[in-house]
Order: C-alpha cells, then structure tokens, then sequence
C-alpha cells in the first residue's frame, strides 16, 4: 500500500515535470513602452549623393542623415531596446535577419539579431558597394557586392552592437546589433517597443541609441503581468 | 515515514529539475577567452617559440606596438598609418578569407618585407628564427588565436598565359567592380572616394596608387596581387572580391592592373604598350606628369 502510493506520487510528478520541459512555455509578461528624448536634437544635414547619380536619382529630395531621427511627441527611433540580464540566452532562429541597401542608404539602418542568427546583406542598387561592419569583439571582414550579385550570408558568434559602413560611399553609416536572446525591438516612428513572453523574473533592459549612448532599467515581472516604462535621452545639439 | 519518503522523492525530482537550470545560467557568465602566455608559430620546417620572440618583441617591436601589443608604443603618435594593434587579431595581408586569422606563414612574410608607404620596415636582417619566434609571441597578444583557427587558404590556380584579351577583360572588370572609384581611373588612386577614405580606427588611409613604383603592401609578384583582391586587406577600406570574381576572371584583373605600373617593365605592360590602344593610353600617362627618376615619389 505505502509503496504503491510513493510509486503513484512519483509518477504524477514525473509527468508533470515532463509537460514542464516539453509543454509551450507559458504566456509570459510583457514590458513596453517609450523610448523619447529631452532637450534639442542635432539638425540632420541633407545627404550629398552627387558622386553616385545612380543612387541620388532614386531620392527625389536628398536624404537626411539617420544618426538621429526623431518623431511626434519627441519620440526617439532606431533604439534598440533588449533584455541584458535575467533571460537565458536563447537559440538562433532560423529565419535570416534581412539588411538592404537601397538608394544607397541601409535598411534598416539598424538591424538587429541573435547571435548564431544568419544575416543576409542584398545590394538592390546599380553601383558597388562594400559592406563594412566594424566589430571590436567579432571578427572583423570586409566584402565586395557589385549590382546584381547575390546576398551576402554571415553571423555573428559574440554579443555586440557595432557600426556597419561603405568605404565608397562615405555617408552609408548603419549599426549591427548582436543580441544574446530573443527579447529585443528596434523602436521605429512614434518610439515604442515591447518585449513580450518574459517569464516571472527580474530583468535588466538596456536601451541603446548609436548617438545618445545606453541606459538601463531594472524590472521585475510576475505572473503575466505587463509592465510599462519608459526610457529618457539627453539629446545632444550637435 | 510516508510523508518524509514523499518529500525526500519530490526534493529529489526538484533538484534534477533545477540543477540543469543552474547549469546553463552558468554557461551564460562563462568569462572570455583569455589569450595564451606560450605560443607556437610554424612556417614550413622552421618552428618558432614565444618565449624567445618575447624577447625580440621589446627590443625592437615595442617602440611602435605598444607594451601590450595595443599599437600604443611611445613612436605612435608620429606614426600614419598607426601602428598594428595586435589585439583584435585583424591582418591586412593573408592568404586566407576576409574576416579569418591569417597563416604563419602570412605573418612571418609581412614581418620579413615590411610595408611600403608606412612606418613599418622589413626585418629580413633578423635570422629566420628570430622571425619565426616573434610571429609566435605576437599571437600571445590576442584570445583569437586560442578561440579561433586560421582560416582555410583561398585556392590560387596556376596563372595562365599572358593574352592581350586578358588585359582588355582586366580593363573591363576595373570599371565593373569600380576599383577606380577608389584607386582612380588610371590607377593613381586619386578615385573620387579616395580622399573619404578611414581605417577600422577612423584614420584617414590612401588606396594604392599603381603609378609608383611596383611593390604592393602585401608583395611584390602576380600571385600576391591575385591574393590581395581576393582576401582584402582587412581592418581598411579594401573589400574582398573572392565572392563575386570567377578565378580566371582575377588572373585577367592581375594583368590589367600590371598595365597600371607604367614605371614598372613587366610582361604585360609590355604586351599592351606594343597595341595602338595601349601605347597611346601609356604614353598619355607619362608625360601627363614630369617623372623624377624616383619611382617611390615621382
């Protein structure tokens, strides 16, 4: 009889670790919100294309320089905001993370991605490029993409956010992010961002713009709660 | 009894169920490589310790390199192009694919015929060992060379017979893959990116200019200029082109680009001085500036 019921509660236990390890993980919290800025951003200088008409001709007014762009309501874009600490690193998808260069400028200008995650580089332009990323911590490569040339395919195996540029065409400035895990957006108009799917636990958010430098935040979740923060940057005039 | 057993069983299956859990959060503050103290080079027979090439480094290296390999030494400053900062393990001349670690035998040339147009001198006065031993003890300076292995040679076929196709396919790939847009359309690099142009450190670099002399930064022959386009020159401005130009296609680039040396006598130049188009195109080019007998500063 005693054996019996140890052997019976054991089992159940087995089973419900079992749907633990294997079940979906459950609808976790979310926290989002806004990324913005106080204060008088830089004025962004219209980009001279004159040296490349291939590409000055595919923008009807010259484009402006991204190193900061700026929405309604002082909203910040191009932040990538990302959980530093708190959430197990997870595995690459294996979908590609796409980079374009079009009219020569990047899109997006940031990109980004998981480590181990494939990166695909296309070129849609009629000129050459070379696409330059300039980690510290990965290895650094530099390659030739002449019009009509495939994509490039590469990854990147360590955590870092880098500059990617173009050696012949000096304006193309763009930024890699190498993120460790799955929680993480890059704010676009109107700043926003959310992380979604965070079990309960105490995380670190680090937001980061390529001008205005890194903050971070802690935050604890528990259940499914969704949490709400907001994320200040001191701009810069110049 | 019965309540202890079951509490015994379930701390039992909680631990198996934490202790993976703790393990791979230990993975992820795993610290970074460190570099290696004691390092080994090998260039064909010859075998190189670091031990010794420690020595060597801070008698004649140090003044330029930094203490610590950094490229920070006392002489730096002074120094355009900076000297090489040996951390980050990034190597313009290699016979291996951009982004990868070069051979040691890629490192033992660079050191033996030094870098035209920098600060950096050649070292073929030290003994083969005493070079040997220093390319050993300039991989202690980076993790990479425990984390990471050189990477694989890119296969360089037997060069094929000089034709006058091949220079005219040469002078079409020149336009093509707009190399002008930097060296220049004569080669002079005097292209209209050229005066944009930085390093991975953000300081202002020249592309090669063909007009003078005949030595490249990484060598002297057809298959070290085959090379040089091929892996890049990684850490400038200077792309790999091993993905978008066929091997035969390079060869035709390397004759073309010979035809650019025009104080330099080679097969090829030649070959394309003894053609109307050649000739007209060569000549316009030496009286277009008054050659000084020096082929380094015309």
């Amino acid at each position: 009889m005693r054996m019996k019921h140890i052997f019976m509660s054991g089992l159940v236990l087995v089973a419900a670790s079992g749907v633990a390890v294997a079940g979906p993980k459950p609808a976790g919290g979310t926290i989002s919100g806004k990324v913005t800025y106080e204060g008088t951003p830089a004025k962004m200088k219209p980009i001279d294309m004159s040296k490349e008409p291939s590409c000055a001709k595919m923008h009807t007014t010259p484009p402006l320089a991204e190193t900061v762009v700026t929405g309604a309501g002082n909203s910040l874009e191009n932040v990538v905001v990302y959980v530093s600490a708190g959430a197990p690193d997870d595995a690459a998808p294996s979908t590609a993370a796409v980079f374009t260069q079009k009219g020569c400028r990047y899109i997006p200008h940031v990109l980004a991605f998981q480590v181990n995650q494939e990166i695909k580089i296309a070129n849609e332009d009629q000129t050459s490029h070379n696409i330059h990323p300039l980690p510290k911590l990965n290895r650094e490569w530099n390659k030739s993409q002449p019009p009509g040339t495939p994509p490039i395919t590469e990854k990147y195996d360590k955590h870092e956010i880098f500059p990617v540029k173009c050696n012949v065409h000096p304006w193309m400035h763009g930024n890699f992010a190498v993120l460790k895990n799955s929680h993480f957006a890059v704010t676009g108009d109107g700043g926003a961002f959310s992380l979604a799917n965070l079990p309960p636990g105490k995380y670190t958010i680090t937001a980061w713009h390529e001008s205005y430098g890194e903050q971070t935040q802690d935050v604890t979740i528990s259940g499914s709660e969704s949490k709400t923060i907001s994320f200040v940057f001191k701009a810069k005039p110049y | 009894m019965l309540n202890i057993k079951i509490t015994k069983i379930c701390l039992n299956v909680a631990a198996a169920l934490i202790l993976p859990a703790a393990i791979s959060a230990q993975q992820a503050e795993e610290p970074p490589a460190k570099p290696s103290p004691t390092m080994e080079s090998h260039i064909g027979g010859l075998s190189g310790r670091s031990a010794p090439g420690g020595d060597l480094y801070y008698r004649y290296c140090w003044g330029c390199h930094g203490a610590r390999g950094n490229g920070d030494g006392e002489n730096a400053p002074w120094i355009s192009p900076q000297p090489r900062n040996f951390i980050p393990a990034t190597f313009k001349c290699r016979s291996t694919p951009t982004g990868t670690l070069p051979l040691d035998s890629d490192l033992y040339d660079s050191l033996t015929r030094g870098f035209i147009t920098t600060n950096m001198p050649g070292w073929a006065t030290l003994t083969a060992q005493n070079r040997a031993d220093l390319v050993a003890f300039i991989k202690t300076f980076s993790a990479r060379w425990v984390t990471d292995k050189p990477g694989e040679p890119i296969p360089v076929p037997p060069e094929p017979a000089l034709s006058l196709d091949s220079i005219k396919h040469g002078k079409a790939l020149y336009q093509k893959l707009e190399c002008w847009k930097c060296h220049g359309s004569e080669g002079r690099g005097d292209g209209p990116a050229a005066n944009t142009l930085t390093d991975s450190n953000d300081q202002p670099i020249r592309p090669y200019n063909f007009y003078t002399g005949y030595r490249f930064k990484c060598g002297t022959s057809n298959s070290d200029l085959y090379k040089i386009f091929m892996t890049g020159l990684d850490g400038t401005p200077m792309p790999s082109f091993a993905d978008v130009v066929k091997p035969e296609e390079a060869w035709d680039l390397v004759h073309y680009l010979r035809t650019l040396q025009i104080w330099h006598q080679s097969p090829e130049l030649a070959l394309w001085e003894s053609t109307p188009e050649g000739a007209a195109i060569v000549k316009a080019e030496r009286v277009r500036n008054t050659y000084t007998g020096n082929p380094i500063h015309p």
